[in-house]
């Protein structure tokens, strides 16, 4: 609208925040108190950092969480200011299947007490911030994890010294001056600082930290909301009843979840304003670059947006009645009306203010303070040792997954620990061997119900890891994706055969804020068309050696991964269930064979037996199976199904009406005996034709 | 029986015909003008082509030349070069270098004579040789008076096939000649490459070649025309072949048999069979109709009549029609078709599955990719609706699985619901609670690991099935046997006892050896293995009890180590330590020294023991590995003997000798000298993918390409082939998108491929 037409019109940048760094250098280090050893520290008892204490006390290590407050989860007394979570407390799904049901628990922390599940906290699908807080208390006290409350670190720095496990120890300083020595530092503080624009007039706005809550403060009103995100809408929701109108203000369009399909954007729960400015009830969205913009103070006390390009033109001492308003030239410009109040809904940003300059610490971007830089092992960019956990490490997958919420997190906690243990205890990446033969049921069984491969799509996959001559394979779960290059170093595993990818992805054009996600046939149905499935679905790629880092780093845009040498999409499933036979196992087989030339299916012992004797070679499960005297016996009644499927031969019959089977069209030749329409020996033939 | 023997014989004489002409096909005898004329046999044709020594501007014909020397040898024509030496000069030999020409001779008349240039490939060469010997078979037409001539001639007396095809030479041309090589005495053959020839007998579609069939013999008027059948498949050897046999076949059968089991050429030939349901008091109007749908699908269906009385199987009381396609496995349709016209379309559309073309095979293969064949999940989704009872068992649940295997001895099987594998054993496990219900051995139970996954998690079961055997006081064992009812059973009723028995006296220890030792087992066990030791081994005995426990339900163990041992040992002649192995079933006991053996070494000496019973069942899939071997299979007994572990030779016992001992050793002498021929090699392929995955890494690199948002109807179009698409532009126009499949050896071979395959189906179709 119009004043979108003005926006271009900005000066130039100007110093807009610098961050307080300075408070935190010039605190003394108070007392000469020796500092405490500890192997890993943890900055924060939110459920991030509950997480990774979970994970470091099953593993029996010597770790401390360090609190400010005097229990966990203290950002949940305060926060969301209205109290409402918008992570679902789904608390049936008709399944059993614990793992399972975790896909659609987005507020349960991992452990292995199922008294710990968020739905025995709160049977509200949409819970009270409250009940988080009991819950996290609930979760360090039952598994009794060392936090030190009441306790706030007010300086990190960096000690060097050989011996240490990364070259460095990391001394914290709490507010007594005790100081720690770690060995390891993981931050879990979360995001803790508003986000603040600077503009003119910016000293009128009220944040959403400190807004008033009670919508009987705003009763006739006209309002303005500077944000876009769940905090703006949530704002907006309590107070759409009872304010003349609300305005919402903000730099780019409307981000839907649904249309994104990333949960940090504005979920349906809290966009009632949506409703009413379509349906042209005086609320209403703009978009504008709220650096351009300056707010003005009328003598009534009311506030008048204008542009900062006016207030430049004109003498900064003039009283705010006689500057110039963007209504004065065009006189139909969209925000004309008076405020009454204007109110910041602009998000957080991590506190970089405890963190000595040694530690290089940063964001990356002067800019944007949201997130500090790390790598896609959740480590710092700048010292090695130093973890960023929970919703501070967003910036992987920021507009992506779920990293920042704790139904995402939780894993990636869980993906650091592991690092962790094999990177300082020797103990590689929990796996399991198995025989080939298991593959496609291994895979199967993961994406029907693995929990952490479906919350971080994208972002933690599961990794198939070939023995020589893929007899058999390993299977290592949720690694953090981009850090396949190092997977060796990082777990200690060997990957010399070639491997899986298993990852969860929506299509590759289908999500955006601009995007009809409800467009006709926006869903396949077809095995042949699963490339182009739209909804979230499992991808598999082939690789025949470990991505490099260069081939991670030039990877194509919006591929998760570098190109594989092959590639397999399991048809998207309205139910999420993808065990169809032949609508989801099957091609999943075949694309299993082919990357591996061999022959993945299961047989009977009659078969196996015939093979023994007709072959010189033997299929995998033959060989797996029925060599072994382990081979599958089959009933009555299935060998009957296979007689009529024709992929059993039916020998009793034969040996009574030898002719009859003799004219069988298609039956020629000894060796193409049980199977007809695939049997081995014809597939073999048409190989060696193309060979 | 003897028929079958004959077959056989036939066999190898065409094995040994064709490595003959292998071993000819690729030489062509180059003579000397005397020497061809010497070669020439009366009443035989040769084709014989006369060049200059060394004029090289022939070697492209003289490869084709070449080429056709196999086709043509097939059909008893010789073919040679002849080098017009100077010394004897033949008035054959031409004047000039590039006026060679190639002469056909029968006997040494000459008949014909052939610019090179005529010949232009191999295909002219064979299809000009044989229309040249063929001329009085095959009329060749010009206009349509000549054809209705022909027609009118034959009408009552012959059938006649008739061809257009574009011109002389081209690969149909041939194709026509090779059919009328065979047929040409049961049916006039008339050849055209006239246009105008093809129109006047109604034909639209002139751009490809045609084969018509005129049922001329029938007609009894004379002014009536002949009926013609259009041969609707490409023009190919094959499909002449085949299209002439329907013709063959009879108009119209009777039949009083179970359509079921009905055969006619026509099933063989990948067409349907049209049942006429009939009646007897309706008899002639019914065959009335029956003969009029037969004319309608002639060449397309097989017609006969059945009359419902006359029938024992039951008929539908409505049904008028009985379908019976030509795949086998497909059910009998039953319809109700008051129309002619009805049936005729409804064949039409159904034939387009059994057809027998370069197509269908391409359709069929692509169809496959969709098509289970993975016997054990097939069939598990076939029997999916049949209720299984499975009350016998106790599901068990995150909640209930530790208190029930605490509680009671019990037995787990760990299945995923949707695991073909393990739901196939279900069904045997099952069988085993069927069995043994009522009596209170083992508590049976299972659970769903597709539902309580943690609990198999930390039961350690990461694959499917599982089959654990819980005990009070000992740790879970999991069971490795053979995941059927027999086996299992076998492993529940040995684990009632646990092993090794202690064997207190002599007599016990015979007792045990002959199997009246707790009978019940014994018996289902086969074998028992007693250990004897002298009271002072006590390393070796420790040894025998960890294997005994380790074999704990597949074996029954039993350990005697009293002072008086040495009785057993002297009696069974065995030096101490020492196993008996009782084989209770053919009442044998052996003894086999263990002197420093380790668990592990007896644990395996024991399974190799029970190993030699392994597999000596009777089974039907007997007859299937006999077909592997011989074809066809001799009467029983037959003795083979197998080589699988190298080279995999298959060696058959004398049919002409009786089994004895003598006879055997001295064949298995034979064997071991190398003296015997093996009669077959087992194919020692890998087992490499039964068929190819759909290649999505290449679907998206063409999207890329070509960004659609997205393509409405994706359909399967692995054919990619230029020549044929042209054809099929109508219809490729919908489906735009290649359904290309993967077969990571060979990226971007599939094009090449599909050509090769073409090319080789080709060559089998001369």
């Amino acid at each position: 609208m119009g004043l979108s037409a003005a926006a271009p019109l900005w000066g130039p940048p100007g110093l807009l925040l610098t961050i307080a760094l300075h408070v935190a250098l010039s605190a003394p280090p108070a007392t000469p108190l020796a500092p405490r050893p500890q192997d890993y520290c943890v900055l924060g008892a939110g459920p991030a950092g509950l997480q990774m204490a979970y994970f470091l006390q099953r593993a029996g290590r010597d770790y401390a969480v360090f609190e400010r407050a005097a229990g966990p989860g203290s950002f949940f007394k305060r926060y969301p200011r209205h109290h409402k979570l918008i992570s679902i407390n789904k608390r049936f799904t008709g399944k059993v299947n614990a793992e399972f049901n975790l896909r659609h628990d987005w507020n349960s922390l991992l452990s292995h007490d199922p008294r710990l599940l968020f739905r025995h906290y709160s049977r509200t699908y949409f819970p009270d911030a409250h009940d988080m807080v009991r819950y996290l208390g609930d979760f360090a006290d039952r598994l009794g994890l060392h936090v030190l409350y009441n306790t706030t670190i007010t300086h990190v720095t960096l000690d060097r010294d050989r011996q240490a496990w990364n070259g460095h120890y990391f001394i914290l300083t709490d507010q007594k001056g005790q100081a720690y020595q770690c060995s390891v530092l993981l931050v879990a503080t979360g995001l803790s600082v508003p986000n603040q624009v600077n503009f003119p007039g910016s000293e009128y706005v009220e944040g959403y930290e400190s807004v008033s809550v009670d919508p009987e403060d705003f009763v006739g009103q006209n309002v303005l909301i500077l944000g876009r995100g769940n905090s703006a809408f949530e704002t907006a929701e309590n107070i759409l009843g009872v304010t003349n109108f609300v305005h919402m203000l903000s730099r780019s369009r409307v981000r839907l979840s649904w249309a994104t399909h990333y949960v940090g954007d504005l979920r349906a729960i809290n966009n009632g304003l949506l409703d009413t400015y379509q349906l042209k009830s005086l609320d209403g969205l703009l978009e504008s670059d709220l650096k351009d913009l300056a707010i003005l103070k009328d003598s009534e006390g009311k506030f008048h947006v204008t542009l900062k390009f006016f207030l430049e033109e004109n003498n900064t001492n003039q009283s705010a009645d006689s500057i110039t308003l963007p209504q004065d030239n065009s006189d139909n410009f969209a925000m004309r009306v008076a405020y009454d109040r204007v109110i910041r809904c602009l998000g957080w940003n991590f506190d970089f203010s405890i963190f000595n300059k040694s530690l290089r610490l940063n964001s990356g971007n002067p800019l944007d303070m949201k997130y500090p830089l790390i790598r896609a092992n959740y480590e710092s960019r700048g010292s090695r040792g130093l973890f960023i956990l929970g919703t501070a490490s967003h910036s992987v997958d920021y507009r992506k997954s779920a990293g920042g919420f704790i139904h995402g997190f939780r894993y990636t906690v869980r993906a650091v620990h592991r690092l962790l243990e094999h990177r300082h205890h020797g103990i590689t990446w929990p796996s399991t061997e198995l025989p080939i033969t298991q593959l496609t049921n291994s895979i199967i069984r993961r994406v029907n119900e693995a929990s952490g491969l479906y919350q971080m799509f994208s972002v933690l996959g599961d990794v198939v890891l070939l023995k020589e001559n893929a007899t058999a394979f390993e299977y290592l779960e949720e690694l953090p994706l981009l850090t396949l290059p190092q997977l060796e170093t990082l777990t200690g595993k060997k990957a010399e055969n070639g491997l899986f990818v298993i990852n969860m992805e929506y299509g590759k054009n289908f999500s955006g804020p601009d995007k009809d996600v409800f467009f006709y046939d926006r869903s396949v149905g077809h095995t042949e068309d699963a490339w182009q499935s739209n909804f979230l679905h499992p991808v598999i790629y082939y690789y025949r050696q470990l991505p490099t880092e260069e081939e991670v780093r030039y990877r194509p845009p919006y591929w998760p991964l570098p190109r594989p040498t092959a590639i397999h999409h399991i048809l998207e499933d309205f139910l999420t269930d993808w065990t169809a036979p032949v609508g989801h196992i099957l091609p999943l087989r075949r694309f299993l064979e082919n990357c591996l030339d061999t022959d993945l299916r299961s047989f009977y012992a009659e078969s196996c037996f015939l093979f023994t004797l007709t072959h010189q070679k033997l299929p995998p499960f033959c060989q797996q199976g029925y060599l072994k005297m382990q081979g599958l016996a089959s009933t009555e009644s299935l060998r009957q199904h296979g007689v009529e499927s024709r992929l059993l031969r039916d020998y009793a019959a034969m040996g009574r009406h030898p002719k009859a089977s003799s004219q069988e069209p298609g039956d020629h030749g000894p060796v193409s005996a049980p199977l007809a329409p695939g049997s081995p020996v014809q597939s073999l033939d048409s190989n060696k034709e193309e060979l | 029986m003897s028929s079958s023997c004959r077959v056989f014989g036939a066999g190898i004489c065409f094995v040994i015909t064709c490595i003959f002409c292998k071993s000819m096909a690729n030489s062509l005898p180059e003579l000397s003008p005397q020497k061809y004329f010497d070669t020439l046999q009366p009443g035989k044709a040769s084709l014989a082509y006369f060049c200059q020594t060394g004029s090289p501007s022939t070697s492209v014909f003289l490869e084709e030349l070449k080429e056709a020397v196999k086709p043509l040898q097939d059909y008893g024509i010789s073919v040679a070069k002849v080098n017009c030496v100077k010394e004897e000069t033949s008035r054959y030999c031409g004047k000039e270098k590039d006026s060679m020409k190639a002469y056909l001779f029968r006997g040494n008349i000459l008949l014909r004579e052939f610019p090179t240039d005529t010949l232009f490939d191999v295909n002219a060469i064979v299809a000009h040789v044989l229309f040249a010997l063929l001329f009085n078979e095959v009329k060749y037409v010009t206009t349509p008076e000549d054809l209705q001539n022909v027609e009118n001639a034959l009408k009552g007396k012959e059938n006649i096939i008739f061809s257009y095809v574009r011109a002389i030479g081209i690969p149909e041309h041939r194709a026509v000649m090779e059919a009328a090589f065979v047929y040409g005495t049961m049916y006039q053959f008339v050849l055209t490459t006239e246009i105008a020839v093809l129109e006047s007998i109604g034909s639209e579609d002139i751009e490809y070649a045609h084969v018509y069939f005129f049922h001329c013999k029938l007609v009894l008027d004379l002014t009536q025309q002949c009926q013609r059948t259009l041969m609707e498949q490409p023009l190919s050897t094959l499909n002449i072949h085949l299209f002439i046999k329907t013709m063959k076949a009879p108009l119209l059968t009777e039949v009083t048999e179970d359509p079921q089991q009905v055969s006619t050429v026509h099933l063989q030939l990948g067409l349907p069979l049209v049942f006429i349901v009939g009646r007897q008091a309706t008899y002639e109007a019914d065959r009335t109709t029956a003969e009029w749908v037969a004319r309608r699908l002639l060449g397309k269906a097989g017609v006969l009549l059945l009359l419902r009385d006359s029938l024992e199987v039951n008929i539908p009381q409505h049904a008028n029609v009985v379908l019976k396609r030509a795949d086998k496995g497909a059910p009998l349709e039953f319809l109700v078709l008051h129309d002619v016209e009805l049936i005729v379309s409804r064949v039409e559309n159904t034939a387009h599955g059994g057809e027998i073309g370069e197509n269908e095979n391409d359709a069929a293969e692509e169809a496959d990719i969709d098509t289970q064949d993975d016997e054990v999940a097939e069939t598990v989704y076939r029997d999916r609706k049949r209720k299984l009872p499975l009350q016998l068992t106790v599901e068990l649940t995150e909640e209930t699985f530790n208190t029930t295997v605490t509680a009671s001895d019990s037995m787990v099987l760990f299945y995923a619901g949707w695991q073909a594998v393990s739901m196939a054993f279900l069904q045997s496990y099952v069988d085993v609670a069927v069995k043994l219900e009522g009596t209170p051995t083992v508590l049976l139970a299972r659970i769903n690991c597709a539902d309580w996954s943690d609990v198999c998690t930390k039961q350690n079961v990461t694959e499917f099935p599982v089959v654990k055997l819980y005990k009070a006081g000992r740790n879970p064992v999991s069971y490795a046997g053979m995941l059927g009812t027999e086996a299992l059973l076998k492993f529940i009723q040995l684990n009632r006892i646990s092993c090794p028995v202690t064997v207190m006296s002599v007599r016990e220890a015979e007792e045990y050896l002959s199997g009246e030792f707790r009978e019940d087992l014994a018996s289902s066990a086969g074998v028992s293995v007693l250990g004897l030791f002298s009271p002072v081994m006590t390393a070796a005995k420790e040894y025998f009890s960890e294997a005994g426990k380790y074999l704990q339900g597949y074996v029954i163990t039993g350990i005697y180590s009293e002072e008086d041992v040495s009785i057993l040992s002297n009696k069974y002649a065995a030096t101490l330590p020492a196993l008996l192995l009782a084989r209770h079933k053919e009442g044998r006991i052996e003894s086999i020294p263990v002197a420093g053996s380790r668990t592990q070494d007896l644990v395996q000496i024991i399974t190799d023991a029970l190993l030699e019973t392994f597999e000596r069942k009777k089974t039907p899939v007997g007859r299937g590995i006999l077909q592997a071997y011989f074809d066809p299979v001799p009467p029983l007994p037959v003795l083979v003997l197998v080589n699988l572990h190298a080279g995999g030779q298959v060696f058959a016992f004398p049919s002409d000798q009786t089994i004895t001992e003598p006879n055997l050793i001295l064949w298995l002498k034979k064997l071991e000298a190398g003296l015997e021929n093996h009669i077959t090699i087992l194919p020692a392929q890998e087992w490499r993918p039964p068929l190819p995955a759909y290649d999505f890494l290449n679907m998206m690199d063409a999207a890329s390409q070509h960004p659609t948002r997205k393509v409405p109807e994706c359909t399967k179009e692995i054919e990619v082939q230029e020549n044929d698409k042209e054809q099929h532009e109508d219809r490729s126009a919908t489906r735009k998108e290649p359904a290309e499949t993967l077969r990571i050896k060979h990226w971007n071979r599939n094009n090449w491929f599909k050509a090769a395959k073409k090319s080789l189906r080709h060559d089998k179709e001369l």
